[in-house]
């Protein structure tokens, strides 16, 4: 309980300065409502008010700032305002028994949570078996690992459009397969990385005392190299899993996807309703900070049951 | 007492050494050319013994120790253990090897740590239970098969080290300087304890130290060892009884044994270096 204050006392400070920013944000966008409305705004004219400095338009028209907090197509729309657009995209169509309609973020999220366990299920493979191969083999770590490095140096926007197309070219239909190539492609890394040095992490000593067992290359990988490595595995997963959504919406974007949190990102902007962008936004956050969670709930209980201190 | 009866000391020179060096050299190659870890070490070590390597860092102690377990394969000179190759006497699993870090796996219980070799060798799970129930017993730790490590003490996961090179009938212990880490009334206890094992399992056990209180107390041979070759300057036989309470270590004739072997030591080690 003693962490609840620090906690809200964050969350607070998140709040006040999101509402703080909404002011300037949306003053444009109040001053046009206002103006519509009949009420005297400087500079009256919309043309002139475009070439005046947001600081200046709050200054001069103080009296409408509150306006650019009910703004119905606002450039910074409040926590509250977000809160109600995703309600209205999730719990309010799963509540009118249509959760999976088009315009629904329950049905976006979950074209966008499959492809993302695809990729997270193809990425973690991958990654565990080069890692594997690199710790077993020198040659595999030399000509491997600059690849693996160099692979996570190309930006993801960059290839991902070339990714769709090619295995479109190789008669690969829909998107799910694509998206979930990319999100591999940002996933595995993590994963490689974190099990190469979990699999390393046995000292000389462990190992000198499995050769006095005459153990073989096997025993030695199941009884003490895969249960050492468990607690990197883990941390890399959850690096891994965020990695792989990030994957799948920028794989949603440039791709004329229509469906997915990405899609709907991208449809959003394009329609200028930025508070969809928003609830999408917090869609794809909520639903990262889930899969983290059940991920940091594995690790906990595996490694409880393995007898180490979680 | 009953010890002392059963085993004279003299019968274990008529045997055939356990173990037997014969100018054995080993050389690592290093960027800063090579290094001579071992030069022209005479060594046996008769069944029953309990022998000690003393000497500063560098003197080829725990190489020797190696050596034996055939984690270094010697350059030079011929070694037999039990009659075999190291390696050959490594598959008839003639020793057991406790290193300085008890090294358990977090992951494992107590019970489960020993049974890491007897699994590795392929015995079934019923003698698996019988043995580890029998060397848990012999550490004095069979209540605490079911913790985990981090439960457990330095000293007494040393002690579960020990049973675990013990669940499967080794005739030799190999000990890397095993109480090296723990602190000195701990290791006092443990060094009882390990002449008590000693004396109920009759094992060959050889013991790496820097301690000369720690050699002298426990050995029946002390062996001298200094580096730049690392070579032995000097084989003590012990002419202490097997049976060893604490505080013959006040005796003028552990002493006496204790004052040799300083000045081996110090003969074999320049100090201007």
């Amino acid at each position: 309980m003693r962490s609840l204050l620090p906690i809200l006392t964050v969350l607070a400070a998140i709040a006040a300065l999101w509402y703080a920013a909404v002011a300037p944000m949306n003053i444009r966008g109040a001053l046009d409502v206002a103006e519509r409305a009949g009420a005297e705004v400087v500079p009256a004219e919309s043309r002139a008010r475009f070439d005046t400095s947001i600081w200046r338009l709050m200054v001069d028209n103080a009296e409408h700032i509150g306006l650019g907090y009910s703004l119905e197509r606002p450039r910074l729309p409040t926590p509250v305002q977000v809160g109600t657009e995703l309600w209205k995209t999730t719990g309010e169509m799963a509540l009118n028994g249509r959760p999976m309609s088009k315009r629904s973020l329950i049905y976006h999220g979950w074209i966008t949570l499959q492809s993302t366990l695809w990729g997270f299920a193809l990425g973690t493979v991958l990654g565990m078996a080069g890692a594997i191969a690199i710790v077993y083999s020198r040659v595999v770590d030399m000509s491997l690992m600059p690849w693996a490095i160099i692979s996570q140096t190309i930006p993801i926007v960059a290839l991902a459009p070339m990714i769709i197309v090619l295995s479109s070219q190789v008669g690969i239909e829909g998107r799910t397969v694509p998206k979930a190539i990319i999100s591999a492609y940002l996933c595995y890394f993590p994963v490689l990385v974190g099990m190469v040095k979990g699999l390393r992490s046995p000292g000389a000593a462990q190992l000198d005392l499995l050769r006095t067992y005459s153990a073989s290359g096997l025993q030695a990988f199941l009884k003490l190299r895969l249960p050492a490595s468990m607690p990197y595995l883990f941390t890399s997963l959850k690096i891994g899993i965020a990695a792989a959504l990030v994957g799948t919406i920028v794989g949603e974007l440039p791709t004329g996807a229509i469906s997915g949190l990405g899609a709907r990102i991208l449809i959003g902007d394009q329609f200028g309703t930025p508070l969809a962008i928003w609830a999408a936004l917090f869609a794809a956050a909520i639903l990262a900070g889930v899969l983290v969670t059940l991920l940091d709930l594995m690790q906990r209980v595996t490694l409880r049951r393995m007898g180490m201190q979680a | 007492m009953q010890d002392q009866a059963k085993a004279p000391v003299v019968d274990r020179s008529m045997t055939k050494p356990v173990i037997s060096a014969r100018s054995l050299d080993l050389t690592f190659q290093t960027n800063d050319g090579p290094v001579h870890a071992l030069s022209s070490v005479d060594l046996d070590i008769g069944k029953g013994e309990f022998v000690s390597f003393i000497g500063p860092s560098g003197c080829g102690k725990t190489t020797f120790l190696r050596c034996i377990a055939a984690l270094e394969t010697p350059t030079g000179g011929t070694l037999t253990v039990n009659g075999m190759t190291p390696d050959e006497a490594r598959r008839a699993r003639a020793y057991g090897y406790v290193f300085q870090a008890a090294g358990l796996y977090p992951w494992r219980t107590i019970e489960k740590n020993i049974a890491l070799p007897l699994e590795i060798m392929g015995y079934s799970k019923a003698e698996q239970d019988e043995r580890i129930a029998r060397v848990l017993d012999l550490v004095e730790l069979s209540n605490f098969g079911k913790k985990y490590p981090w439960q457990l003490s330095g000293g007494m996961q040393q002690r579960a080290s020990i049973a675990r090179a013990l669940a499967f009938d080794a005739d030799i212990l190999l000990m890397d300087e095993p109480f090296g880490a723990l602190d000195e009334i701990v290791r006092d206890h443990l060094n009882e304890q390990l002449l008590e094992l000693w004396a109920r399992t009759e094992k060959t056990i050889g013991f790496v130290t820097h301690s000369i209180p720690e050699a002298v107390y426990l050995s029946t041979k002390i062996v001298v060892m200094s580096p730049r070759p690392g070579r032995i300057t000097d084989v003590i036989d012990s002419p202490l009884p097997k049976e060893r309470p604490l505080d013959i270590r006040d005796t003028p004739e552990f002493l006496a044994i204790a004052h040799r072997v300083r000045e081996g030591l110090r003969a074999g080690h320049a100090y201007d270096d």
